[in-house]
């Protein structure tokens, strides 16, 4: 007889035994009262990871604030697929600016409640990875070294999705954007320094930083509460697998980015002014092409003529961010299958 | 209270009262004296409640504006030239947002070749950006316009540009009349948003419209500037009940009851201009001059009327559009559709090149007897000019222009190695 071995890592991970919570434990997605901080009817595609992300996390700032908020949002595909004149899908207070400034009028919003006396609302800056880490570093900088009191969180989807999957200063290495084809002896994006904008904040030493994925959904609203306990600037960085632009399945969001941390590619950490103070173990690691395979921006390294060459390189980079960030615990066993 | 201060402390003494809550700045000559002025108002607890942001670019410091009065708070910045170019993006934004930021813009060239001097190039380049511009003569209009800068930009729910020429008004000593906080507060009532950002009765702003509505959208903008040609008087005459004085409104017409020659300008350059009409006038030549200090909205029908009984008309402006001559030219010749009249451009004061009264005689002299060229640059140096066109036909790599400019005139420090 066929028998399905528990798997003991699952325990633990929030994945399964949340009815067992009392109420007041459970999420608050889980919250039949949630607030809906990005409501249904809008127009992001099947399986958006970003839509997702957003969701969590206001809802959880939601709650936080006792509703008590305001967003400010730059161009980009939240932006679009959110606001379709004359519809809103947001139930909170939202200004949409520009693509490279949300980080500056979060501050503004910031700075008026503070000269209003309103320091009860709270603001919340928030856009995609271009318009974070390219085209709105500048304001992004500004806002934390001045260490005003806004929360900004990016949602990282690895390229300019909105405009049809261009590369941007966060896509990863050898992935094929529009403008990154994969083509040629090196296909798909070239191998650069890559740019940590978790690192960059913390290079502040703003109050908090931290990572998060979309399918952490507990560790995900942790963070965006935690955030919230803090005055001043804190930077939240979502992963938000991108369907479209990873040529993914939209039922794969959820998988893939958990593959994302589990491989080591995306850290999982918090960091208060400046330093880790905690860190997402692996509990069973994965080889990165487990994370690469299913998805199409990565189908050049696989399939007929094979790059081990490349993955080799994609391997040592998740290498050494379990080793920078000690992803996994010393006494666990490393890439069992 | 009248002061001898600088035109940049006047400003911020003005802006003062107008009681901002959020100023936002970055540093660019010449208008920082004025947020340094702000800043220290700030900091002392003398303006209060205001937060003072200090920005790390123009393109930050109309963001944060943006975001301040989307939220409630009466908001102010100050710029010029490169500055005014760098927050370009914002800018659009804020008058599409219908926000009512109110911004001096210390007017300075626009390089290259770098240049810190004054002429209109920065604010004319964005007069189509939807917002407010008005121009300040003096110190004292400066100062006045701003005041009556908060009241027009709130009740219109559009951000208004008081342009104020660099160096020459903002670095000059004179003497203002500051007004009373209580005289302010009087004029200026408190700022009563149109759209707010408030948790308690959540929002949208700043969503995508299509073409089923974007036409509209900017329609309507235009038909607050037209609203703006009524208000931009009536809120000057206001202040001249209040404060006593005549300050703004749409056109400034001086001496040109029964003119034959009209001169058009904005800014500073009108005292000149008006000493020089008074030297002709007392030598029987019938001449006037027109002042623009609203040139968004354009005043199409002030102006018709103020020109339309002379015989000839001279714009003098401090900008150039490169490849056509004059942009108030253009603007002037669409308020005389229909009017007969020869129509001079004349460039002037570019880069802070002074307009002297010996210079503005010989123009009108040539003006008056039609001797004027269509498109005039004043005090060009023609053979500086000759040069330059000799090199460039007679050497493929003859340098770059500016550099062998300044080294033919000998410039200090012209010449590397």
């Amino acid at each position: 007889m066929t028998q399905q071995r528990v798997r003991f890592y699952q325990i633990g991970s929030y994945a399964a035994g949340n009815r067992l919570l009392d109420p007041d434990q459970g999420s608050v997605q889980a919250d039949a009262q949630r607030t809906n901080s990005l409501n249904s009817g809008h127009r992001a595609c099947q399986g958006c990871g970003e839509a997702l992300g957003a969701r969590y996390a206001l809802d959880a700032v939601m709650r936080a604030t006792g509703n008590q908020m305001v967003a400010v949002n730059a161009t980009g595909c939240l932006e679009v697929f959110s606001t379709p004149y004359p519809e809103t899908a947001w139930q909170v207070p939202w200004l949409h600016s520009l693509f490279g400034n949300a980080p500056a009028v979060a501050t503004g919003v910031a700075a008026a409640l503070k000269a209003k006396g309103r320091t009860g609302v709270r603001v919340v800056g928030q856009g995609g990875d271009g318009g974070t880490v390219d085209i709105g570093l500048a304001c992004l900088s500004g806002m934390f070294e001045r260490n005003d009191d806004v929360l900004y969180i990016c949602y990282d989807n690895g390229g300019y999705m909105n405009t049809g999957v261009q590369r941007s200063g966060a896509t990863p290495h050898a992935a094929a954007t529009t403008t990154t084809p994969a083509v040629g002896p090196e296909p798909g994006n070239n191998f650069g320094q890559g740019k940590s904008l978790p690192l960059i904040a913390m290079a502040h030493r703003i109050p908090y930083v931290a990572t998060a994925t979309v399918a952490d959904l507990r560790d995900l609203e942790y963070k965006a509460k935690r955030a919230m306990e803090f005055r001043g600037a804190r930077y939240l960085h979502v992963l938000v697998p991108c369907p479209l632009g990873w040529r993914t399945a939209s039922n794969q969001t959820i998988q893939i980015a958990r593959l994302a941390t589990e491989t080591g590619i995306f850290p999982v950490f918090e960091a208060e002014d400046g330093e880790v103070v905690g860190v997402s173990k692996i509990r069973r690691r994965r080889p990165v092409s487990d994370y690469l395979e299913p998805q199409g921006r990565y189908a050049h390294l696989f399939g007929a003529a094979p790059r081990e060459d490349v993955i080799a390189r994609i391997q040592a980079e998740a290498d050494r961010n379990v080793r920078s960030f000690g992803l996994v615990d010393p006494r666990c066993r490393s890439m069992e299958g | 209270m009248l002061k001898q201060i600088e035109g940049s402390r006047g400003v911020a003494e003005a802006v003062a009262l107008c009681r901002p809550e959020v100023i936002c700045a970055y540093p660019i000559s010449p208008q920082t004296h004025i947020v340094e002025a702000l800043s220290s108002l700030v900091k002392s607890g003398e303006l209060a409640p205001c937060e003072f942001v200090n920005v790390e670019s123009e393109f930050a410091a109309m963001s944060v504006a943006i975001g301040a009065s989307a939220t409630g708070a009466r908001s102010y910045t100050a710029t010029a030239s490169q500055g005014l170019l760098y927050m370009a993006e914002p800018l659009y934004n804020a008058s599409g947002l219908g926000l009512p930021i109110v911004m001096t813009v210390a007017n300075r060239a626009i390089g290259a070749p770098i240049n810190i001097w004054n002429d209109h190039s920065d604010s004319m380049s964005q007069r189509d950006s939807g917002w407010i511009q008005l121009y300040a003569e003096t110190n004292q209009e400066a100062l006045d316009l701003h005041i009556q800068a908060f009241r027009i930009a709130e009740e219109l729910s559009l951000p208004v540009m008081v342009c104020m020429d660099g160096f020459v008004l903002t670095h000059a000593v004179e003497r203002v009349d500051v007004p009373s906080a209580e005289q302010v507060d009087a004029f200026l009532p408190p700022y009563e948003p149109r759209q707010l950002l408030d948790p308690d009765d959540p929002i949208s702003i700043g969503a995508m419209v299509g073409p089923d509505a974007f036409t509209e959208v900017r329609y309507l903008a235009h038909d607050k500037q037209m609203q703006a040609l009524e208000l931009i008087p009536a809120v000057a005459a206001g202040f001249r009940v209040a404060f006593g004085r005549e300050s703004g409104g749409l056109v400034r017409p001086y001496r040109c009851e029964d003119a034959e020659t009209i001169v058009v300008a904005l800014g500073s350059v009108l005292g000149t201009i008006k000493d020089t009409v008074d030297e002709l006038r007392d030598e029987g030549v019938k001449i006037g001059a027109l002042g623009l200090t609203s040139f968004r909205p354009f005043p199409l029908d002030a102006v018709r009327t103020a020109l339309a009984g002379a015989r000839r008309v001279v714009v003098l402006e401090r900008a150039l559009a490169v490849g056509i001559g004059g942009i108030v030219a253009a603007n002037v010749r669409m308020a005389l559709s229909g009017i007969s009249l020869h129509g001079y451009t004349v460039i002037a004061g570019l880069g802070g090149r002074a307009i002297t009264k010996a210079s503005l005689r010989r123009l009108f002299a040539d003006a008056v007897a039609d001797r004027l060229e269509p498109l005039t640059f004043l005090d060009l140096n023609r053979e500086l000019v000759e040069r330059e066109l000799q090199r460039t036909r007679a050497t493929r790599r003859s340098g770059p222009a500016a550099e062998n400019l300044l080294r033919d005139l000998g410039a200090v420090g012209s010449r590397i190695g």
